[in-house]
């Protein structure tokens, strides 16, 4: 083994068995046959297809390199390992180089997300939620393809907290300020909304709607696009903050270890960089998915759009009625259609789908009325790729021989549970997930994606210390030794 | 199902970590390692493979040696971790 790369699990396993090959092909076969067939139903179920297909190259990446943001902010805290932040930076760097070369192209789906306080808030309370469930939302999904039924819980608490905490008043509509009330009310929204009740109704129409948002390509003023993109978006918003991120990691979580190892070299700044490429290169798994994670990412956005023109739509509720399917649009005629790797809406909409259909009405709510409909499964492009995520994920995980159904127990499955209620509740306050409101933001030349890391690295190391103290707490008890 | 952490012998420690997944093997690791003596050795049982990840990356971060690694059929994993 080379100096300085980790060794993987996957080295000292065995050879993939036959039947899990045979297995891996079947859910190779099952996604195809559901692509080719709809396609032949209908040739405009290929935009189903492309949301699936990106999903499944999604799900294949983060089960090969553990790519897990949980992880990243998790294990740097808790057991000081860099590995998984690394790769997470080098997916940042190589994703913003990809989209701004899509914006470019004039093919980009991004829209920037307005600025202010609440990306930092629902960013902590995602960050502490992800610490006790095992995975960040994307994780949650990669482990449920490798067979965890307790990645599984996380999943569905994430999906049905968000659908109902976006739905519900009552006592939460005592925490809105007046001037979200009075702002609301303000905006003339259909009677069927009831805008200025709910909290959530009120947090958007009152709140965030009164907010601006732009990248950092336009806030910069350049007149030059290729300046805006790859100097602004890129270069300032994405790329510099990743090397100043990458340093201050290796500064406090690596150096000390690879200077043991090295102390015959000579001090210098060689010798530093040399410790920080041996850091950057590390895991080499984690490099080639935040490598595979960074282009497949961008080049969504492209094939989406291209899609998109082909079609002559601008949202896939466009695309639906075309097809006859009507039930489920937003009052507006419109379903979530980011044209880009996204988690949360789309599961929440599974949710809503869900509690719809045991007599809830989910309809009388900006989210879902308003904005992004409540589509069946089987009708909801971007569900597709929640799905093909765990068929990704479960393709490599029985390759590698890593598939095992495991069932939780009562403990972990609580902790799942909790933890996920937690990360359904601080996607929508932060309007995206570790995904959506970070990873394809601060890529995209948006710097709110940065507001939501602070908050989830906060958040995450309050969830770390907390659960350390619930370990000790209960070793102390259980295990003769403690801990 | 518990986690196990006992003294096997002189020097050895068994810690079993099985049904548990991140960040529960991870830092029971960690939480174990600091237990031991330099020397000492770690019989670390556990059946997440992304936990494995993080551990030998702690084990490579803190000097600790990984001398030993199984798998068996039912995915359960086997180190031997020496303290440094």
């Amino acid at each position: 083994m080379a100096e300085g790369v980790i060794e993987t699990t996957e080295r000292i396993g065995m050879a993939t068995s036959r039947a899990n090959i045979l297995r891996a092909a079947a859910v190779v076969g099952f996604f195809l046959l559901v692509s080719l067939g709809t396609y032949a139903a209908d040739a405009r179920y290929l935009y189903f297809s492309a949301y699936l297909w990106f999903g499944f190259v999604y799900g294949m990446s983060l089960q090969y390199g553990r790519f897990c943001m949980a992880s990243a902010i998790r294990d740097l805290f808790a057991v000081g390992v860099p590995r998984m932040a690394v790769g997470i930076m080098i997916a940042v760097v190589l994703f913003s180089l990809v989209s701004a070369g899509v914006t470019l192209t004039g093919r980009s789906t991004f829209h920037a997300s307005p600025i202010g306080l609440y990306s930092v808030v629902g960013g902590a309370i995602f960050g502490f939620g992800m610490v006790f469930t095992g995975g960040c939302a994307t994780g949650s999904l990669y482990k449920t393809g490798e067979g965890s039924v307790a990645a599984l819980l996380v999943v569905f608490s994430l999906s049905f907290a968000q659908a109902i905490f976006v739905d519900v008043g009552g006592v939460l509509d005592l925490l809105v300020p007046a001037s979200w009330t009075a702002s609301a009310a303000a905006k003339s929204m259909p009677a069927q909304l009831t805008a200025t009740q709910g909290w959530y109704d009120q947090f958007l129409a009152g709140y965030i709607w009164d907010l601006k948002g732009l990248t950092v390509g336009e806030a910069l003023g350049f007149a030059d696009p290729v300046a805006r993109v790859f100097i602004g978006n890129s270069l300032v918003n994405a790329i510099l903050p990743a090397l100043v991120l990458l340093a201050v990691i290796y500064r406090f979580y690596y150096r000390k270890g690879w200077l043991r190892k090295h102390a015959d070299l000579p001090p210098g700044p060689a010798r530093e960089f040399a410790g920080w490429w041996s850091m950057v290169t590390a895991s080499r798994r984690t490099a080639v998915a935040g490598l595979v994670l960074g282009l497949a990412a961008g080049l969504q956005m492209w094939v989406m759009q291209a899609l998109q023109q082909k079609f002559g739509i601008a949202n896939a509720g466009e695309l639906l009625t075309a097809m006859g399917i009507t039930e489920g649009l937003s009052m507006q005629d419109t379903v979530f259609d980011p044209g880009y790797f996204y988690v949360t809406t789309q599961e929440a909409q599974g949710a809503a789908w869900v509690l719809a259909k045991l007599g809830m009405n989910l309809r009388d709510n900006i989210f879902f009325g308003m904005e992004n409909g409540i589509p069946a499964p089987l009708a909801n492009p971007v569900l597709w790729m929640s799905f093909s995520v765990i068929g990704g994920s479960m393709v490599m995980a029985l390759l590698a021989n890593e598939f095992k159904l495991k069932f939780p127990t009562r403990e972990i499955a609580l902790w799942a549970i909790g933890g996920g209620i937690l990360m359904g509740l601080g996607s929508r306050v932060g309007l995206g997930c570790n995904i959506g409101a970070f990873f394809a933001t601060v890529t995209n030349g948006d710097p709110s994606g940065w507001l939501f890391a602070a908050g989830m690295t906060a958040g995450g190391w309050l969830g770390v210390k907390f659960f350390n103290w619930w370990i000790e707490r209960k070793m102390a008890k259980e295990a003769p030794l403690g801990f | 199902m518990a986690v196990k952490f006992e003294k096997l012998g002189e020097g050895t420690y068994v810690l079993d970590v099985q049904g548990y997944v991140c960040p529960h093997p991870q830092i029971y690791t960690k939480k174990a390692l600091e237990k031991l003596k330099s020397g000492e050795t770690l019989q670390l049982v556990f059946d997440n493979p992304s936990s494995g990840e993080s551990i030998v990356a702690m084990c490579q971060t803190e000097g600790d040696d990984i001398v030993e690694k199984s798998q068996d059929a039912g995915r359960t994993l086997r180190w031997t971790i020496r303290k440094s």
